[in-house]
């Protein structure tokens, strides 16, 4: 006879000292498991109300201004700080962290228009309605009252963009025509000139980096190459494009905030049509920015709300909005994927977090864990309509929920007049338009 | 010398490049640093291009990479073979469902391999040539195990409150006991700790834990009472009356109560409330017991059927006819594989409770029994008046004799084992027994799941997480993996989701007269407004279904007309359908 009866001897499964963490002994047969997949789904249904729970996403707010935000840039090597310009011709230089205002100082007539960080960040170049484009130092003079620019250009015409080389002491302005200047000399090197149109806004392709993108006001864009003595091509849209960025990490893609409430992603090598048209604002686009990740960018309205869109969807994954933020008039997403900036008309500066629900601060090791485990979940049952329901419904203000609304009627209300004429008329007559195609004129090369 | 299999491969062969390769590619570093200017350590990740030199596979390794996962084991953990990458029509969506593949079967194969990590065995009880293990008594048996295992062994002789229904918590650490004539008391039966011992004063029907062993249901001669672990009454639950069986379904917190009339109830004990109840029209229920894997609450009655029911449904999930007479005891594996039904006429079924189908085995037996319960491990004990038979792989295969027997001095009432242990709680009409089953019990607990030896704290820390957890009554359905599935309506369900479009009702409209000024409308006229209204509303409503009715009708006419289009050539000369 040979006999064995289960006994555990306690010390195997208790702690010794009550400083210990318990013992716990894991068996992962799925027999002890039971009710997996139910209980993952209620798992899931929790972790995504708590995401809801935890979406706070404002920061704090950067005041100091007397105008409103004109412009916003980042310095490309250091996260905390932040340069911002207002209509009152004021430059602010922001520690964000400590949402300090560290420098400030008046550097032109009227409104500054645009600056940007020379790509070491050891200057940086504003341009306003005085048509001068001035140099300034990054480091702070020894008293505000010797705040004076290393530079200063006067330009013949009216400049309102400007932008930097990645890597070459170049930049490009824009305005009546676009112009690339040398940082060492006080004349264009190369202007551009397409038509008659005034240009409203440029920007160099960071990666393929003699590329440059502008937008006019005759509702085109227009790319050149600084290497080429000419234009490229344009692209010509049915409303004014506003804003024009590029992806920091595709180099043929751009995105355009545009005045008819849609932003499109463009292909440069097919400019026929974009190739994604991202809908939800209710107002005209009037910024936007990548984040460093080329994923996802966000944008601000004139509808006084920031949306994020992920980079190959049509409708937006995210709205901020508060109760006292105004016309956006300019956004920005930090280098570190984290928070995003947002300036706008009551001369007031926002930070935003990029992820409305992220813990900010270190995790600890189980606690990111946990939330991994949740996000796998969450996306595991993305589909199931409760889970779905929640993930998604945001609370947006009253005159964006209207707004919605009268364009869901007009929208509507197009399609059916149009598919009325399309059954009383010959067939072919009124053909199918997609989407993408809807809203562009034609391609000039 | 057999070869140790290794469970983790050592870093040592693949990081160690041999002399040679060091001084080419230091070689080829310099050159790189004259030519372009690099540094010859670059910072991060080393380019692909740098390392060219492939190494040659050993011809006898000594470690010959991990060491294989036994088939079974692969099988033990398998979560079903995954979806068919036939049907998924881009190339994008296919990569994603391959990649998620990936990392399911990374999951399957590491679970396998941590199955090294457990420490207890299981028990065993063997015979030597000419014995069997049916000649072996509880005594021989308990002088032969070691002294904590031989205190598992006891007896309480409780004469005077007569038949004893005993219930185990789920870390099996804790027993109830609740005798017919109204004697409750609660324990830790592996230290013999009383809790509370109380006599009730009304006759008790069944006792039931529930999610800990603070609380404790008992089903008493009119309603429902639950107490905490020192004999305190919390809840008397008076909407649960004339109660005879009780089964609690942990995940979901429902205490399922089968009663005196034939209704069945579930409570969410987290919230106090009854999820549902109604009557099963089966009669007063003597049997009841839950499919641990599914949590449908299985019947038996009186007509040999045994039934399956859920809370958010009136009629059986399932019925079974599994006897031509009389079920008098049913029973179903904690793995929720078999169900065993035993019959007044004297016969013992296996079923397989997943398909539905069966009997796997039928058993002849001496005499009816009474009483059945399937241990972790699936032996099966069975209650046969005063002797208790215990079988093992009696399931799939044929158990050609019992494993362990036990005669008892009066009648069994009640058969429990005793889960994470090799111990069977027999209630009886004099006591309570606990026996020794070597070889019954899971051997290695999951403490998430449930930890025998678990503090104070950890009971409140799982509890908190187990409540955050509760899965919703309405998930309850024969096939518990169904929330994972992806919903494909079937054709009956697309058919009848189309015909019941041909049923709706017109909706109300609700009608909301404007206020007017004082003797401009009076209740008459907002009245004949409303009808009005709502007979326009209904008038448009009738005429759009009508249209949608012909629509429906010419659809399936026109199906049948491209069926019947001509074959023949003389077809043409048949008269012509009219429109």
């Amino acid at each position: 006879m040979k006999v064995k009866v289960l006994s555990r001897n306690p010390d195997d499964y208790l702690r010794e000292t009550k400083r210990d963490i318990h013992k716990t002994p894991r068996n992962y047969d799925p027999n002890l498991h039971p009710f997996e997949s139910a209980r993952e789904y209620v798992r899931a249904l929790n972790a995504v109300k708590l995401e809801r729970v935890f979406a706070k996403p404002f920061v704090g707010s950067l005041d100091g201004h007397r105008d409103g935000i004109s412009c916003l840039s980042k310095h490309p090597k250091q996260l905390s700080i932040l340069l911002s310009g207002s209509y009152d011709g004021e430059i602010r230089i922001w520690d964000v962290p400590q949402k300090l205002c560290i420098r400030s100082f008046v550097a032109h007539d009227g409104i500054v228009r645009s600056i940007t960080y020379e790509p070491k960040g050891r200057c940086f170049f504003t341009l306003g309605d005085d048509k001068t484009i001035k140099t300034w130092n990054t480091a702070a003079p020894s008293s505000p009252e010797d705040e004076e620019p290393i530079n200063t250009i006067l330009s013949k015409t009216v400049v309102t963009g400007i932008s930097h080389h990645q890597s070459k002491p170049i930049f490009a302005t824009c305005g009546e025509i676009c112009q690339i200047w040398e940082e060492s000399r006080s004349e264009p090197i190369h202007t551009y000139k397409w038509g008659v149109d005034s240009l409203h806004d440029i920007a160099f392709n960071p990666i393929e980096s003699n590329l440059l993108a502008t937008c006019a006001s005759n509702r085109s864009i227009i790319l050149y190459d600084t290497r080429d003595t000419g234009p490229l091509r344009k692209v010509i849209m049915k409303l004014r494009p506003n804003r024009l960025v590029w992806n920091p990490m595709e180099a043929f893609i751009f995105t355009c905030a545009n005045e008819d409430y849609n932003l499109y992603s463009f292909d440069t090598r097919w400019l026929k049509k974009p190739v994604n048209v991202h809908v939800d604002h209710v107002s005209a686009v009037i910024d936007l920015d990548y984040s460093p990740t080329g994923k996802e960018f966000v944008s601000g309205s004139y509808d006084k709300s920031i949306r994020i869109f992920e980079a190959g969807k049509g409708h937006s994954r995210e709205i901020y909005h508060t109760k006292r933020m105004q016309r956006l008039t300019c956004v920005l997403w930090s280098l570190d994927n984290k928070y995003i900036l947002s300036g706008s008309d009551e001369m007031n500066i926002r930070i935003w977090k990029a992820r409305a629900s992220e813990k900010l601060g270190t995790l600890k090791p189980r606690e990111r864990t946990a939330l991994q485990y949740s996000e796998v979940l969450k996306e595991k049952y993305a589909t199931h309509p409760q889970i779905r329901r929640i993930a998604r419904h945001r609370q947006v203000p009253k005159h964006i929920y209207n707004a919605q609304n009268e364009l869901r009627t007009i929208k509507q209300k197009i399609k059916r007049k149009e598919a009325n004429r399309r059954t009383h008329s010959k067939k072919g007559e009124v053909p199918f338009v997609p989407e993408r195609t809807k809203h562009i004129v034609k391609e000039d090369i | 010398m057999t070869k140790t299999a290794r469970y983790f491969t050592a870093p040592s062969e693949e990081q160690k490049p041999n002399a040679e390769e060091k001084t080419s590619q230091k070689r080829k570093g310099n050159v790189g640093r004259l030519k372009n200017k690099k540094p010859a350590f670059p910072k991060g990740k080393p380019k692909k291009t740098d390392i060219i030199l492939k190494r040659k596979p050993n011809p006898n390794p000594k470690f010959p990479g991990r060491a294989p996962i036994p088939e079974e084991l692969l099988e033990k953990h398998s979560r079903g073979e995954g979806i068919q990458k036939d049907g998924i029509r881009t190339k994008i969506h296919k990569k994603r469902q391959f990649d998620k593949d990936l990392s399911y079967e990374f999951a399957q194969k590491q679970a396998a391999r941590v199955e090294i990590l457990l420490t207890e065995e299981d028990g065993i009880l063997e015979a030597d040539p000419g014995e069997t293990t049916t000649q072996f008594r509880q005594n021989e048996i308990v002088q032969n195990v070691d002294i904590t295992a031989a205190t598992k062994f006891f007896e309480l002789q409780l004469r005077d409150f007569g038949p004893y229904r005993a219930s185990y918590t789920r870390n099996g650490r804790h027993l109830a006991l609740g005798g017919r004539l109204g004697h409750v008391a609660a324990f830790d039966w592996v230290t013999k700790k009383l809790h509370f011992e109380i006599n009730v004063m009304e006759s008790v029907h069944d006792v039931c834990w529930l999610h800990i062993e603070t609380m404790l249901a008992v089903a008493q001669k009119d309603w429902v009472y639950i107490y905490d672990n020192q004999g305190i009454e919390l809840h008397c639950l008076k909407s649960l009356d004339k109660v005879t069986q009780m089964q609690f379904l942990p995940y979901h917190f429902l205490l399922a109560t089968a009663n005196d009339t034939g209704f069945l109830s579930w409570l969410d004990v987290s919230i106090g409330e009854i999820v549902v109840q109604y009557n099963a029209k089966l009669g007063r229920i003597n049997m009841m017991t839950q499919n641990p894997y599914n949590a449908a609450i299985c019947v038996g009655s009186s007509k040999g059927v045994v039934s399956m029911w859920a809370p958010n449904s009136r009629d059986p999930l399932a019925k079974m006819l599994c006897h031509k007479s009389a079920i008098s005891a049913l029973h179903i594996d904690p793995k929720g594989l078999y169900m065993a039904t035993a019959g007044n006429d004297r016969t013992l079924k296996i079923w397989d409770i997943r398909s539905l189908t069966g009997p796997l085995q039928i058993y002849n037996l001496k005499s009816t029994a009474n009483n059945v319960a399937f241990s972790q491990k699936q032996m099966l004990a069975v209650g046969m008046g005063n002797i208790l038979e215990v079988y093992r792989d009696c399931c799939v295969t044929t158990a050609k004799k019992g494993y362990l027997r036990h005669r008892f001095n009066n009648s069994i009432a009640n058969l429990n084992f005793c889960p994470y242990e090799d111990v069977l709680g027999v209630g009886s009409s004099h006591g309570f027994t606990s026996i020794l089953v070597p070889g019954a019990g899971e051997a290695n607990f999951d403490a998430f799941e449930a930890n025998p030896y678990q503090t104070k704290s950890q009971r409140k820390e799982s509890e908190v997480k187990a409540l955050l957890e509760k899965i919703p009554s309405d998930l309850i359905s024969l096939d518990p993996t169904k929330i994972s599935e992806v919903d494909v309506p079937s054709l009956r369900e697309k058919v009848e989701a189309t015909k019941k479009l041909l049923f709706v009702k017109p909706p109300k409209i609700n009608y909301d007269p404007r206020r007017k000024a004082k003797g401009k409308g009076g209740s008459v006229k907002i009245a004949r407004n409303k009808k009005i209204l709502q007979e326009q509303a209904k008038k448009e409503f009738v005429k759009a279904a009508k249209s949608f009715k012909a629509e429906l009708l010419n659809e399936s006419k026109n199906e049948q007309k491209e069926k019947s289009k001509p074959a023949n050539v003389l077809d043409r000369f048949l008269p012509k359908q009219k429109k």
